[in-house]
């Protein structure tokens, strides 16, 4: 296969594992945020937790597994980000401590202290990862200041409180919100009652405030936030060297895409879409379908991230030439050939016996359920 | 890169992975000895081996959530602290990492969810299975870790591209039937099954000084003492020692652990043990065993190993051609049309490392002297002294180990160990041993790799990410903190849960059933 398909289908490639990852640990992350406001006492928020109990630590594997595909694929994204980003970035590591211990610990004591420490520490760890992944992003459409010297050894040359711009921090409330959307219709989709009928206003609420920001979010990207272009030719085929090319800031630019191939328009038109009626069937009870429709939801939204970037992974704002791209961050094209075969073989078995996981533990949490397992139950 | 910044990024990857070590060998053997008992439950039907298997589980899930929160800290670590070495090495090091993820971390993490909930839900052999596929999993992670950690130790199946200014992959077979890998594997499996081992052991045997659930903690003793004899045997004759006549930074790491200074004729004598002077680069005093080393370190009697000063003299020579290659580097990366600086760089390729390193010392090579060139031969060896009594101490408690579970599995076969008190004490006892050699044994393994993140590849000085010292002290005080924290709690979870014994699952079927309601 040949290096510039392989350069894109990477790029689709790490797409589909944060993708994978907002579904499947976004989930049980929304289901975390919610937990203190869901659940009102401590019966309640066992059954809010254990919908999630059997499932949260496979889930956090899409997010293991798509750091370790970044770094296999895209070694200057990983390393760039990672160091660049380093208080952010440790800010969502300590955050994840909460959650394995969290929801192993929590009901091994019977004290409502101890319980309700860990319920919060569960809340942070739902609700942190997600508000600042999307404040990463917010940053990465602004460009980030960052340059190569000749050895491509990177400085980072902006400050922790610079990335909680305003922009930023808009996309953090749409990442935030759109992890509380998902999180909201599966617990609706594993609760009864009184948990169900919150979750389900939770997701509501979620839902159109998700849309609204998106909404302000996009306006604002075409209208008031210079994108980038690269003004060099391009030669796809070429070695990663992304000092090999000339970059332009210019306002606009991220819209390139959408004038060029006007059916990636539809990316966007799936995140309106979708969460529209994911709100409809909802409103029915379909909770099963609505999941299903929330997940095409946040599709749309990290996918109109991408496409609006495409070819750039994370532009530089103060050497336009150091900015990296699809084209020039990436690994060998045998290093990305071995990924793709392992990326092939691996997901569909992966998605096989996770959702036969989920199939055995399939039906409601009730508050019996609870009772019955005192001391096995999460 | 000043030398606290990288000192600094040095202690906190030490610290975190050390801390990580804690958990992860007893995960990779309690999965097994997991297996075992619920084995023996599906074929006998017998209550108490579901009932084993459901209470060592439990203790193994408090274990495991700590391992998993300390694992995550490991890959983020790669590219927040050392974001040059991801970049130089990443084409070739990601992708076991990211195999890991694919092939045994989503196996292991899937599959025990359904092994703490699943029990009321899955037929018995359909558990059982469930049981089987953690631990393959959880095995898997640690062959595909290994896989990349050993060619840190020995970087082969790669090459240096000057245009991407990065190493690349060439050979991945090479990558992936590493010899140091598979030695590393066998050798830190094995480990792991001991250090499980250990813990059933020692804590069946506090039962039976108590008095307490006589019967579960016997059968738990039994399975603990089988496993352990057969793993602490694999632990130490499969050891590490195959691997290390492997590659030249096996070779350096010998030589230092065995504090021998000078290549002496086959088979070479052993230092059981010595004085290491590192001053005067002798041993003061030494007791020597006639041609073990030879033997165990080339499995022959004709190859010689080398020794430190002779190891020294080869690296002066090859940091010598490594300043050839660096400034032809230089040329191509400044004019890449240059030919005659291409055909420098290819002819002293397999030496840039140790031009790099001399970097550390010197920016500009016009200004190298005598003392300085030196210093650079010098630090190509790891401090001597940690290296030879770590490597000791490690070796010592495994054959106390072994010892142990040679007198266990003698008494379980006789069936009389509930009265053997001075058995049950030693295994209470060496409760910690297994830990503190797993901690050895990860010190002598990358301490001994000094000053490479990969050896003969890229000095540690220049892996590191462009950050201040503050940054350090601040990020390292937080993991301080956190995991300070973290194992004060589980140290209590796992006191209370073990001290409650086989009652904390409130069966009805055991002792102190009401001491604890949950």
């Amino acid at each position: 296969m040949d290096y510039p398909t392989l350069k894109v289908i990477w790029w689709v490639l790490v797409g589909v594992l944060l993708i994978g990852f907002a579904i499947m640990d976004g989930h049980d992350m929304g289901v975390g945020t919610l937990l203190p406001f869901v659940g009102r006492n401590d019966v309640e928020r066992r059954v809010v937790i254990n919908t999630v109990g059997p499932h949260w630590d496979g889930n956090q594997v899409w997010f293991i597994t798509g750091g370790g595909a970044i770094f296999a694929a895209w070694p200057l994204v990983y390393a760039t980000a990672f160091s660049g980003f380093y208080w952010a970035m440790l800010a969502v590591l300590w955050a994840l401590f909460f959650r394995p211990v969290g929801f192993d610990y929590r009901s091994k004591i019977a004290n409502a202290a101890w319980r309700s420490t860990w319920d919060w520490g569960l809340f942070i760890g739902g609700a942190v990862p997600p508000l600042i992944f999307g404040v990463a992003f917010g940053n990465l459409l602004q460009g980030v200041p960052f340059a190569f010297d000749d050895n491509l050894v990177s400085t980072y040359s902006g400050s922790f409180w610079q990335l909680l711009n305003p922009f930023a921090l808009l996309a953090g409330v749409v990442s935030s919100a759109m992890i509380t959307f998902h999180g909201g219709v599966y617990l609706a989709h594993r609760t009864e009652g009184v948990i169900q009928e919150r979750a389900m206003s939770s997701a509501r609420w979620s839902g159109l405030i998700m849309l609204a920001s998106f909404t302000l979010a996009g306006i604002w990207l075409a209208s008031g936030i210079d994108g980038y272009r690269i003004s060099s030719v391009v030669d796809p085929a070429a070695m990663a060297n992304p000092l090999g090319k000339t970059v332009v800031r210019q306002a606009g630019a991220w819209l390139d895409n959408y004038r060029h191939w006007p059916l990636t328009l539809l990316v966007p038109a799936l995140a309106y879409l979708a969460t529209l009626i994911t709100l409809t069937v909802l409103k029915a009870r379909r909770t099963g379908l609505a999941f299903i429709l929330s997940a095409l939801a946040l599709t749309g939204v990290i996918g109109t991230a991408g496409v609006s970037m495409f070819p750039f992974i994370m532009p530089s704002s103060t050497s336009l030439a150091s900015s990296l791209t699809v084209w020039d961050a990436v690994s060998s094209q045998k290093t990305l050939f071995i990924m793709l075969v392992a990326t092939l073989i691996f997901v569909p078995i992966i998605i096989a016996y996770t959702s036969w996981c989920y199939r055995v533990m399939a039906g409601k949490v009730t508050v019996a359920f609870i009772e019955k397992n005192e001391h096995s139950a999460y | 890169m000043t030398d606290s910044l990288v000192d600094l990024s040095r202690l906190q990857f030490a610290v975190t992975a050390l801390y990580h070590f804690l958990f992860v060998p007893l995960t990779l053997g309690m999965v097994w000895i997991l297996v075992v008992m619920e084995s023996v439950y599906v074929m006998t039907g017998k209550q108490v081996y579901q009932d084993m298997t459901r209470f060592w589980g439990k203790l193994f899930g408090i274990n495991f959530a700590l391992g998993v929160t300390t694992g995550i800290t490991m890959e983020f670590q790669f590219g927040t602290n050392w974001a040059y070495y991801s970049h130089y090495v990443g084409d070739i090091f990601g992708a076991p990492l990211a195999i890991e993820g694919l092939m045994a971390f989503f196996l292991e993490s899937t599959f025990i969810g359904l092994f703490f909930f699943g029990w009321d839900r899955l037929s018995r052999p359909k558990h059982l299975m469930v049981t089987l596929l953690m631990a393959l999993g959880t095995n898997l992670s640690a062959l595909w870790i290994l896989i990349a950690n050993g060619w840190m130790q020995n970087p082969v199946g790669a090459e240096f591209n000057p245009t991407t200014m990065r190493m690349e992959l060439v050979d991945f077979g090479a990558l992936l039937f590493n010899p140091d890998a598979q030695a590393k594997f066998v050798h830190t499996v094995s480990a792991g099954y001991v250090t499980a081992s250990t813990f059933v052991l020692a804590i069946s045997s506090w039962y039976m000084l108590k008095g307490k659930d006589v019967e579960f903690a016997k059968r738990s003793f039994r399975v603990a003492s089988a496993f352990g004899l057969a793993s602490a045997l694999s632990v130490i004759v499969l050891g590490d020692e195959s691997g290390y006549t492997v590659g030249e930074a096996q070779q350096t790491k010998l030589a230092a652990m065995e504090a021998m200074w000078d290549t002496e004729p086959a088979p070479a004598s052993f230092n059981l043990i010595a004085a290491p002077n590192e001053k005067a680069e002798k041993n003061d005093w030494a007791v020597k065993i006639p041609y073990v080393m030879g033997l165990i370190g080339t499995r022959s009697t004709t190859t010689l190993i080398p020794g430190i000063h002779q190891i020294k003299e080869k690296n002066r020579q090859r940091i010598l051609s490594g300043i050839e290659a660096v400034r032809a580097l230089e040329q191509v990366r400044h004019d890449p049309a240059d030919q005659e600086a291409r055909r420098v760089l290819e002819a002293h390729k397999a030496d840039l490392g140790f031009g790099l390193l001399l970097k550390s010392y010197v920016r500009n090579f016009d200004q190298v002297t005598p003392e300085l060139l030196q210093k650079a031969v010098d630090s190509t060896i790891p401090r001597v002294f940690p290296m030879f009594w770590g490597f000791r101490i490690m070796v010592a408690l495994g054959f106390l180990i072994l010892m142990l579970f040679v007198a266990s599995f003698v008494s379980t076969l006789q069936g009389r160990c509930e009265n053997k008190r001075w058995l049950l004490k030693w295994a209470l006892l060496m409760l910690p041993a297994p830990w503190l050699a797993c901690e050895f044994g990860w010190f002598v393994a990358e301490y001994g790799r000094q000053p490479w993140t990969i050896y003969g590849v890229l000095p540690t000085h220049l892996s590191v990410s462009t950050l201040t010292p503050g940054n350090l002290m601040g990020s390292l005080a937080g993991f301080v903190g956190f995991y300070t924290i973290l194992l004060v709690v589980e140290m209590v979870l796992m006191v209370k849960f073990a001290r409650q014994g086989p009652g904390s699952l409130a069966t009805g079927r055991y002792d102190n059933e009401l001491a604890h309601a949950h």
